[in-house]
Parts: C-alpha cells; structure tokens; sequence
C-alpha cells in the first residue's frame, strides 16, 4: 500500500517507554506491548493491504481500566484506536503509529442471558457467534451473521453495523442491538438502553451502530434474541444468464416474500466455491441463486413451493431445494465460504462492499464485467442480491509491481458506479480507510462538515481514530478523481496541490 | 387532494433567514405531545407529494408534508405497509410529524420501530443547508446515521424533506385471539410465546383480557391459532386501530396518561391508576394521578423511563431521567445541528 498518512503525527517523539510505565501503573505487564515483535501482529485488521505499527498496545480488563487507558490518553493528547477482533474489512482498526492500539479482547465475558426478555448482555470481545451458543438451550438466537461470525466480536459487529445473509428479514447489527455502555474519549462512561425497546432523548443507539470507533469505545452491548425459527429451507436455482437471475430476484421481492437470505454467486465464484468444498454446485451456470425461506412450517412449505414456480417461470435452468439440513448447510457452506475460495485461485483479493437499489442489479453487473476487461483484472461477484449489497472480488497479484494500485482504482470505479445508480460505497464493511476518498464522491462539502460537527459532540479533539471514517475537506479537495456533477468541480473553492 | 411540491428551496431559506426560534409544524396532529409552541411556525406540509416508490424495490420515497393516509394508500394499493404501523393521531398525520415523533404502533415489537424502516433522509440543518444521508437501499454504513438520528428528534436537530422508509409485503392473513388473563398472567404468556417461532405481530392486555395478533401465510396462522385457542376477535383489525390511535375508552380520561418503556416480562408495577399493557408487555399505558417522582422511580427500578404522554404539561420531557453526562452529550449533538438554536420552537424539553 502507498504510504498512508498518520494525521496524528507531530513533531515531538512518540512518548512509548514513558505511556507503557504510566499504563503497567494499574495494567498487569502483560497487557501492555511495547516491543516491536509485540506490536507487529496489530499492524492490520481484515484488510491486510494496510498495514502501521501500532505506538502501542494495551489491553484493559475492565472498564475502569479502559477508562483510565483513555484519560490518560487524553490528557496527553495521543490518539487512541480501539480494535475488537480486527477482522474488519476497511481498515477501521489499522493502528496509528504514533497512537494507542486500545484491543477489546480481553472482553470476553457473557455477563447476562436474560431468555423471558429475550436478550443477552456480552462485554464487546464475546465473539458473534458465541452469543447463539450461548442462548441456544433456551430456543433464542441473535441473527446477525456477517461471514466472519465464528471470528468476529459483537463490539466490531457494532461499530461497524455489521451484516450478513439474513439482514433483508431481520436486519442489521442496528436493528437488534438493545443497549450499550461506551466510554467517550475522556474516560467518561455513558449507558443507553437495556432491555427496553426504546430509550429517551436522541437516538444514540442509532448513533453508535456504525460510528467504526470515532465516537466511543464500546465497553458493553445488549442484544435482541429471536426465537429460533422452527424450520429453515433453502432453494437452489441455476441461471444461464447474469441478468435473468437478477431480474428473478427482483420477481421473488415483489411477490411478497421476504426471504431470509437471497445471495447470488456468479460463475467464476461458483467454480472456486465448489472446487474448494464441493457443495454441489452447478458448475455450468452463469448464476446461482440461494433462497432460504423460515418461519413455521406451515409458512415454508407454501413459500418453497411458490418461489420454485417463480423461478421456474423466471428461466432458471435448473431448481432444487435441499433434501434435508445437512444439504441445506451445504448449499450454505459453498456461500459463506466464498471468499477463501477465490482466495485459492488468486494470490491477492480484494472485497468491495457498494450496495445499489436492486433493480439496477443486471446493467450494473454488465459494467462491472466491462470495467474488469478494461483494466485486465478478473472479478468474482458474490453478494447478498435481497439487500443490493455487492461484493465483487478483485482478483490481483500483489507482487506485480502496479497491480495493487490498478485493483484499487478499479475498486473505486465500481464504488462510484453504485453512488451513480443512487446506491452507497459501503453496505456493511464500513468506510474505514479503504473507503475514504470515496466518501468525498457520495457526500457534499455540507455534508461531511455536519458529519465532523457530529463527530466533535463527542470527541471535541478529533483524538479517536483520527482520520478514518469521514475524510477532511482538504482530502476530498486532493482526491484525483473527483465526482463531477453537471461539469462542476466539488470543492472549487478549495486549494489543492 | 393538494398539488406535489417541492419547497427545500424555500423551507431553507426561511431557516437562514429566522430571527428568532422556529417551530417545525406539520398537521398539528401530535401537538398535545410537543406542549406549547414558542416561536414562528415553519409549515412542512406544502412540501408534499410521493417522490418514489417501487414496490419491488421495498421502499417509498416521499416529503414531509405528504398525508400518512396518501402513504397508506398507495402501499396499499401493492399490498405493502408501513411495517411499524404509525399512529396518526389526527387525521391529516404527516410522514414528517411521524418520524420526527418516531411513534411506533402494536407491531413494533416484532416488526421493528419507526427509526429501524428509515433509509434516508434529506433535511436543513440549522444552518439552513439542505443535507442528504443515508440512501434508498437496504444497507449502507457510509458515514454517521443522521437519517436514523432524526428518528424520534422531534424536529430539534433539522427540517426533515424527504424519508426513505423500507415497506414490507402485508400479510396474506390476519387473526386476532382474546384469552381472559389477569394482567400478570398475560406478561408471562405473551413473553413465553414470543419467544416461540410463533407468527406473532401484536400482543396487548386490555382490561381483562389478553389479545394477541397472528400474521404470515393463511396455513401459519391457522396452525398457531390451533395451537395457541382463545376466542377468535371479530373486527380484529378495528380493534387494533383503536388500541394505536388510543381510541380505546381507556384513553379517554383527562387524568394524565403515562408511557411507561420496560423490559417486556417486568411483572405488574405496583403504581396506582390503570394500565393498559401493549409492546408484548415492552409499552405500558398508565392513567394516573400519582405524583411524577413515583412513577418515574418505580420505571427506573423496572430497568426502564416512563414519560407523560398527555393531559399534562410540560409535556415530551423524555429526556428529564437521562444522567447528566448523557444530557450534557445530547445537547452537544443538538449544537453539533443547530449551532444558534434556531429550532427551538418545538420539543424544547428534549434537550433543554
């Protein structure tokens, strides 16, 4: 990656040797790393294509310690990352190296399983799927599943408002998050919500959820439990054309059925996927599609049989539901394993994550095959079709000298398609640093400055994750290719190199 | 029917040219809520009309000051709803009224609440610009969630223009339950069976009586209704019209009317008066007269804050039990809007 700019960075030296006695003050010595083998593994997070050596690495207990981890940042004026399980996929963890790298991980506790009020109370490290082991016995579920959920904390889950298959149904990270407890920049320890369904004054909630760690350090979360739906059926269908498989599922949505998962995969990806696992793809197809329909069983049996009528009638060449559970998490495996399976056909890959309203899905898909041809760089679609949500896989080799800065501008040009077609450069991995420049095309100089007012109610400092999330208007002004609107130049007045 | 127009243009300038304190009003439908209005009115409703909707799409576009009836109506017209089923409180309810009071109907324990169908918002800040966030899909975590924010901000943080809301297919069938229960015995049940995959989309105990709503295919509503028995409700539909609209003779009273917000299995709270139990259990309605400190401590206790609804003043005060570090951050975001307290006009108490 080009060298990143660390807008943290002054002039005076980074005070390491000093901060690390201050924090094994009240931390035990091994919570904090300072050594350059320590500090090494913290370089990145999900998004490997940036990498900076943290200042620093502490990892409180409890919440008084990350409270006192964040004063004494704070009156020091060193700015402090915080970082859940760093499987984030827009670089929302990379560290600063002249910051504090404050790791959740040790967060790991369930503190409450509450199954009459149908929540659960996790400190941020407790993994995401962690949380439906823990509740199963009790009938309950929590259903976000972004594809990382085995790895993945509830803590990132938040400040990232994570996704997943299930999300047209049941939503995202935000919609079954209950209550938090976060600590502002100055230690100060703020508590929304609980087990109600809503809280007074602002919603902060809605605040949080998605804020990539720029507003606060989140130090407890309660979640929304569901009844566990008591079936799941999942239909497979073939198509032997991008477009007619995009257009099915616009025809499945306006039928009126909310399935719980819609995911396509296009034929490159369906070749990697059933190389790697064998789940018994049709190898031939330009597309498949994933339908799973839950709910009671009456609710599924009538919903399989009218989404295999629509699909038929929508040209798939071959329909099939799964015989049993075991072939339904099979046809699932092939799905969520996706990435690591284009993983094995390219030495480098690179995710994006724009989401566009679904009729544009067919001519969309087009010119992301156009724009691929144009820079000679292969890409692998496999995304969450019922939301919108794309993630086209850039497929690259990073030890070709260029590669990565073509795959990158590549990136950029789909990302500004979907804001071209009314859609979002990021659907659920999150701005981070990977989609910075980006957000200068989506949002105008109004916009980002009241998103910077936002930021300043609660971090008046600027000393939480410093330059993710919402770009400068010094950036935008700088980004080469800029957004054009009717021949106007965004940012005229701004002076730029 | 009134003509579609746009005034953003003209919403924004009246913002940049307010003098003193402006007061956000739509249909007035909610007033009793807002207490008095100080200041000079900002009318949305000419600012009207549906921008878009495709039913394929799962979402409406429309301004402020369209009618919730207009948005009702043309949903209907696909065989789509509002999934959080909004009071209207009034009959000529706008979609901007709606969202700035973030009110939610019987539905929103298990569909979702006002805030969690909104996409994207197009607003004027304080300082008269006119900002867009958020979008017309279904996922998007491109900067902060302004469009979420607004949700419930009852007009202190911005002139709302448009609302992107996600809409949901209605169901094939419906069916409403009646099952004689004490008020204890109905908390239990409705949260036992809510945590069963049951087809559930409302549950309220009103006098003596536990009702529940059933909804989703004609096959799964049949079984849970076997499942489950009590006496089927005729004109289930009225009957949870009146319960969202507080038609019921319950609201009728001039005593004040309390919403209390708890955990939803918190037994029967020992304050006097009488309740009125929606949500599941998650929204309970209190007639009472006894003393504010007493009720707002006895909700606290639950886990839970109960505000005054009506028949009292000052009224929308829902943000008087926050901490003061929680109230001293709000007020911030509200500066971080509003820089020169322009809408001050409504609301006033939420972040006073």
């Amino acid at each position: 990656m080009s060298a990143v700019i660390d807008s943290a960075a002054a002039e005076r030296p980074f005070p390491r040797a000093e901060l690390a006695r201050e924090f094994r003050g009240f931390l035990p010595t091994e919570c904090v790393l300072s050594t350059e083998e320590d500090l090494r593994p913290y370089e990145c997070d999900g998004l490997s294509a940036y990498r900076r050596v943290p200042g620093l690495v502490v990892l409180p207990e409890t919440i008084t310690q990350a409270a006192q981890v964040l004063k004494i940042c704070a009156a020091r004026n060193i700015a402090v990352v915080a970082r859940g399980a760093g499987t984030g996929l827009s670089g929302g963890a990379l560290p600063l190296e002249r910051g504090v790298l404050l790791s959740l991980a040790k967060f790991t506790h369930i503190l409450d399983i509450d199954p009459l009020n149908r929540t659960a109370t996790v400190e941020p490290g407790v993994r995401n799927a962690a949380i439906t082991s823990a509740v199963a016995l009790h009938g309950l579920y929590y259903a976000p599943d972004p594809s990382s959920q085995i790895a993945c904390s509830i803590g990132g889950n938040v400040a990232e408002n994570a996704g997943g298959v299930h999300c047209l149904k049941y939503g995202l990270t935000v919609h079954n998050v209950l209550g938090l407890k976060f600590l502002t920049m100055d230690g100060e320890l703020i508590s929304v919500g609980g087990k109600t369904l809503d809280t007074p004054g602002y919603d902060l909630l809605a605040l949080m959820n998605g804020s990539e760690g720029m507003l606060g350090v989140i130090v407890e979360v309660t979640v929304k439990l569901l009844p566990k739906p008591e079936r799941a059926q999942v239909v497979l269908a073939a198509f032997d054309n991008i477009e007619k498989a995009g257009e099915a599922v616009a025809t499945i949505i306006a039928s009126g059925f909310v399935p719980g998962g819609l995911e396509m995969m296009d034929n490159p990806t369906i070749r990697a996927a059933e190389d790697y696992l064998h789940a018994g793809y049709p190898v031939d197809a330009a597309a498949i599609l994933l339908c799973e329909l839950d709910g009671t069983n009456e609710e599924v049996s009538e919903g399989i049989g009218r989404v295999r009528e629509l699909l038929q009638s929508e040209g798939a060449t071959e329909v099939r539901t799964a015989r049993d559970d075991a072939e339904r998490l099979k046809f699932w495996a092939g799905r969520k394993a996706a990435f690591p399976a284009v993983g094995r056909i390219s030495p480098d890959y690179y995710c994006m994550d724009g989401t566009i309203p679904r009729k544009h899905l067919g001519p969309v898909l087009r010119r992301i095959g156009e724009l691929s041809r144009e820079y000679g760089l292969p890409v692998a679609n496999v995304f969450h079709a019922g939301d919108g949500n794309l993630h086209p896989l850039i497929l690259y080799d990073a030890n070709k000298p260029g590669e990565l800065e073509r795959t990158e501008e590549l990136g950029g040009r789909i990302l500004e398609l979907c804001v071209e077609v009314g859609g979002t450069i990021t659907g659920e991995h999150g701005v981070g640093m990977e989609k910075i420049n980006q957000m200068c095309v989506q949002f105008s100089k109004e916009e980002l400055t009241q998103f910077h007012a936002l930021k300043g109610a609660f971090d008046p400092r600027g000393l939480l994750n410093p330059g993710k999330a919402v770009p400068t208007l010094v950036r935008c002004a700088e980004f080469g290719r800029m957004h054009v609107h009717g021949g106007q130049l965004k940012f005229p007045e701004i002076e730029r190199f | 029917m009134r003509e579609d127009v746009d005034l953003a243009k003209d919403l924004a300038e009246q913002v940049r040219a307010a003098r003193g304190p402006l007061a956000i009003v739509g249909s007035g439908s909610k007033r009793f809520y807002s207490g008095t209005v100080h200041g000079t009115m900002l009318d949305v409703t000419g600012h009207r009309g549906i921008v878009e909707y495709e039913p394929t799409e799962l979402v409406i576009t429309a301004r402020a000051g369209t009618s919730l009836k207009d948005i009702e109506r043309a949903l209907a017209e696909k065989g789509q709803m509002l999934a959080f089923e909004p009071p209207h409180f009034g009959d000529g309810a706008t979609l901007g009224g709606t969202i700035a009071c973030g009110f939610s109907g019987p539905r929103r324990p298990f569909a979702g609440s006002a805030r969690d169908f909104v996409l994207g918002t197009r607003i004027v800040n304080g300082k008269g610009e006119v900002l867009c966030f958020g979008g017309k899909v279904m996922k998007n975590v491109a900067g902060y969630d302004i469009s979420r924010l607004m949700a419930g901000s009852l007009g202190t943080l911005g002139v709302i223009l448009d609302l992107s809301l996600k809409v949901l297919p209605c169901p094939a069938a419906e069916t409403t339950l009646g099952f004689e229960e004490s008020a204890a015995n109905a908390i239990a049940k409705m949260n036992r069976w809510a945590g069963q995959p049951l087809p559930l989309s409302a549950a309220a105990h009103i006098g003596e009586t536990l009702y529940v709503r059933l909804s989703g295919t004609e096959s799964a509503v049949g079984a849970a209704c076997k499942r489950l028995g009590g006496e089927v409700v005729e004109n289930g539909e009225l009957f949870w019209e009146e319960v969202r609209e507080h038609q019921q003779v319950f609201f009728q009273g001039s005593e004040p009317l309390w919403r209390l917000s708890v955990p939803p299995a918190t037994a029967t709270l020992d304050l006097p008066g009488n309740w009125l139990i929606d949500w599941g259990g998650a929204q309970r309605w209190l007639v009472s007269g006894a003393p504010e400190a007493n009720i707002r401590s006895v909700a606290a206790k639950a886990g839970g804050y109960a505000t005054i609804f009506r028949n009292s003043s000052p009224a929308c005060d829902s943000l008087t039990q926050l901490d003061p570090t929680t109230r001293t951050l709000q007020a911030r975001i509200r500066q971080a809007f509003d820089p020169n307290g322009v809408f001050g006009g409504t609301g006033a108490a939420v972040a006073a």
